[in-house]
């Protein structure tokens, strides 16, 4: 019976492509696409400034509002702190993200790998208030910070107009280290991945051909990981600008496009204003991608 | 001066001695060939001249220049991967060019001499292609004219033609020959292949287990093996030793004797005074086309192998030796002493 069940399907190659990918399909096209096409409908609508209630017609206030100067500030506060924290990420997750692909050992490796993605196995909400424990003003940084004898530096980075704060935990800086530190593993898979795929005979004929080593690294090694960094920073970007914990349980009170979407749509009860604010986000991955791919981030896939 | 010099050079990777005490010299314009089975060393010395390993002791000399502290990109010698090792993000052109644009040499220069290399590798227009719409051969080209261009002191190749098909592999041996008379650069050629060895060297180097067991011409490897070894893995060989050995030759002493030098006549032909013989039974017999290989069984149990080029006969009448008894001699000028 088994034996000619898959006879049949030996025949009908079609079916067997149908039965794997119909549910999956299914899926992606009611739960994902399907919300994602409802949140976008409803960015169209807009809300009743008198009675408080949703008007469920086609109109582009909602857009005009999000561009208002207070969401134009929250949308570009956002974006700068994805953009710092996406490249901040890149840069630690590098030369980690090479070791692990190039030089450490098969043991090590595997290691290394349970450490970069450990964090990932608790609670992201429990790993956000430790931060803010951390970077608390009585917290252990700042006491780490004083045996150093490093306060000066500490309280002249905090009195910088806009990153600053009264603690590290109510300073745009500290949301900025808590930013990093939960969405690094996301940056250092990606870029290792894409490491492992080049063949150390490449890094070895650059160099064979005159190149030192920042050479290679730019003219081989970079380009060919790059699709990684791309991959890695979609993750960090888009994540970052649409989180909403981190800036409501560290920072100062001003608002990120995560938190103002929360707001609009709980507390505000206007769901067209959320819903046109998260356009946001996808707008700026699109263009994103599309200059990556401008950049030949893509070619060598 | 030789080109390249190893001074009592060993790599050790924790207890295997992956390149033991090793001794060599090769000169100046010479096609060279280290050849040996895998795990013999041979591509371990050819990454110690690039640069890309160290050794753990002794030194090696670049036209009298110590290089062993030296940094690949400090060492005058070009390679030529085994994987070819092309860049895929960049055109034929830009992977050609690369040594010359690490130098710093402009443009308009680079895409003149991009375009003569490629012309002598024989892939003129081809600079716009990347390297993934290449066959393996062509490949093959444009690595080996990414290393020419910058005119290294010696060229390494490592096992270069281990992925060809055995058409392409025999054209680019004879095209890999002629390019090196051309540039007149010393090439040190890494392979496994004794066939390609024998072909292509000016003299090889045979290794086995991290050492160089002989080193000669090819006609001096192939005729002298100086050991079972050498005799085994160069070509095909016959090794006598003991009871037979002495009867044949008048010593116990092992020694070879290659199958085409083998004359197989009857059991009642007379050798010549020079000559030694042995009778034996022909046990099997393998037609091949262009020759016919008897295994013939000699007194005291062991096999020779006796080649003989099908001159005359059809495949039907060699056939029919198997079973027959044949007497084998040989001038006693083609046995080679072995040692053992």
């Amino acid at each position: 019976m088994l034996k000619r069940s898959s006879t049949y399907f030996y025949n009908h190659p079609n079916l067997v492509l149908a039965l794997l990918l119909g549910p999956p399909m299914l899926y992606m096209l009611v739960v994902y696409l399907g919300s994602l096409f409802v949140l976008l409908s409803n960015s169209f609508y807009y809300l009743e400034e008198f009675t408080g209630l949703i008007v469920r017609e086609f109109s582009l206030r909602t857009y005009v509002q999000i561009f208002n100067p207070a969401n134009r500030e929250i949308f570009f506060r956002t974006a700068t702190m994805a953009a710092v924290v996406t490249v901040v990420s890149a840069l630690i997750a590098f030369p980690l993200a090479y070791y692990i692909a190039k030089f450490a050992s098969r043991r090590l490796k595997t290691w290394l790998i349970i450490g970069v993605t450990l964090p990932l196995w608790s609670s992201y909400l429990v790993r956000v208030y430790a931060w803010k424990l951390i970077l608390a003003k009585e917290g252990i940084l700042a006491w780490f910070i004083n045996v150093l004898h490093l306060d000066g530096a500490l309280a002249w980075l905090l009195r910088f107009e806009g990153i600053g704060g009264s603690s590290l935990a109510l300073s745009p800086i500290g949301m900025f280290i808590v930013f990093v530190y939960i969405w690094l593993p996301f940056m250092i898979l990606p870029i290792q991945t894409a490491l492992e795929r080049v063949p150390g005979s490449l890094i070895e004929a650059s160099s064979d051909l005159g190149a030192r080593p920042f050479q290679t690294f730019r003219k081989v090694i970079l380009p060919l990981a790059f699709p990684g960094v791309v991959a890695g920073s979609t993750f960090t970007f888009s994540l970052t600008l649409g989180d909403f914990i981190i800036p409501l349980a560290l920072g100062n009170s001003k608002y990120f496009i995560g938190q103002a979407v929360f707001s609009y749509q709980g507390t505000g009860g206007n769901i067209p204003l959320a819903a046109a604010m998260t356009m946001w986000p996808v707008a700026i991955m699109i263009v994103y991608l599309l200059a990556a791919r401008r950049l030949g981030a893509f070619d060598a896939l | 001066m030789p080109a390249i010099r190893f001074d009592q050079v060993s790599r050790h990777f924790g207890e295997v001695k992956a390149v033991d005490n090793v001794n060599l010299e090769i000169f100046n314009g010479e096609f060279f060939s280290m050849l040996g089975p895998s795990g013999s060393g041979k591509t371990t010395c050819l990454r110690m001249i690039a640069g890309f390993d160290r050794p753990t002791s002794g030194q090696i000399f670049l036209y009298g220049q110590e290089v062993s502290g030296l940094p690949p990109y400090e060492r005058d010698v070009n390679t030529v991967f085994q994987d070819y090792a092309l860049f895929p993000h960049m055109t034929v052109q830009d992977n050609v060019a690369y040594g010359l644009m690490i130098k710093g040499v402009s443009k308009a220069e680079r895409v003149k001499r991009v375009e003569e290399m490629l012309e002598l590798v024989r892939l003129p227009g081809f600079g716009a292609r990347k390297p993934s719409q290449l066959s393996g051969g062509q490949r093959q080209r444009v690595a080996l004219a990414r290393a020419l261009i910058n005119h290294p002191k010696a060229l390494l190749l490592d096992e270069p033609l281990g992925a060809l098909d055995l058409k392409l592999r025999q054209q680019m041996q004879g095209e890999l020959k002629a390019i090196q008379r051309r540039v007149g650069i010393t090439f040190i050629f890494v392979t496994h292949d004794q066939e390609e060895a024998l072909t292509m060297s000016d003299r090889i180097a045979v290794f086995n287990e991290g050492r160089i067991i002989q080193v000669g011409a090819p006609a001096e490897v192939y005729e002298r093996p100086a050991s079972p070894f050498v005799a085994g893995f160069v070509g095909t060989s016959n090794l006598v030793s003991g009871e037979a050995a002495k009867r044949i030759a008048g010593s116990e002493q092992m020694f070879s004797v290659r199958p085409e030098k083998i004359h197989r006549g009857s059991v009642n032909e007379t050798p010549g005074p020079d000559m030694l013989w042995v009778d034996g039974l022909i046990r099997d017999v393998v037609y091949l086309g262009l020759f016919t290989r008897y295994m013939v069984e000699i007194e005291g149990g062991s096999d020779l192998v006796v080649v003989e080029q099908n001159l005359k006969t059809t495949s039907m009448d060699v056939l029919a030796a198997r079973g027959q008894r044949a007497r084998l001699s040989w001038h006693k000028d083609h046995i080679s002493r072995v040692g053992g």
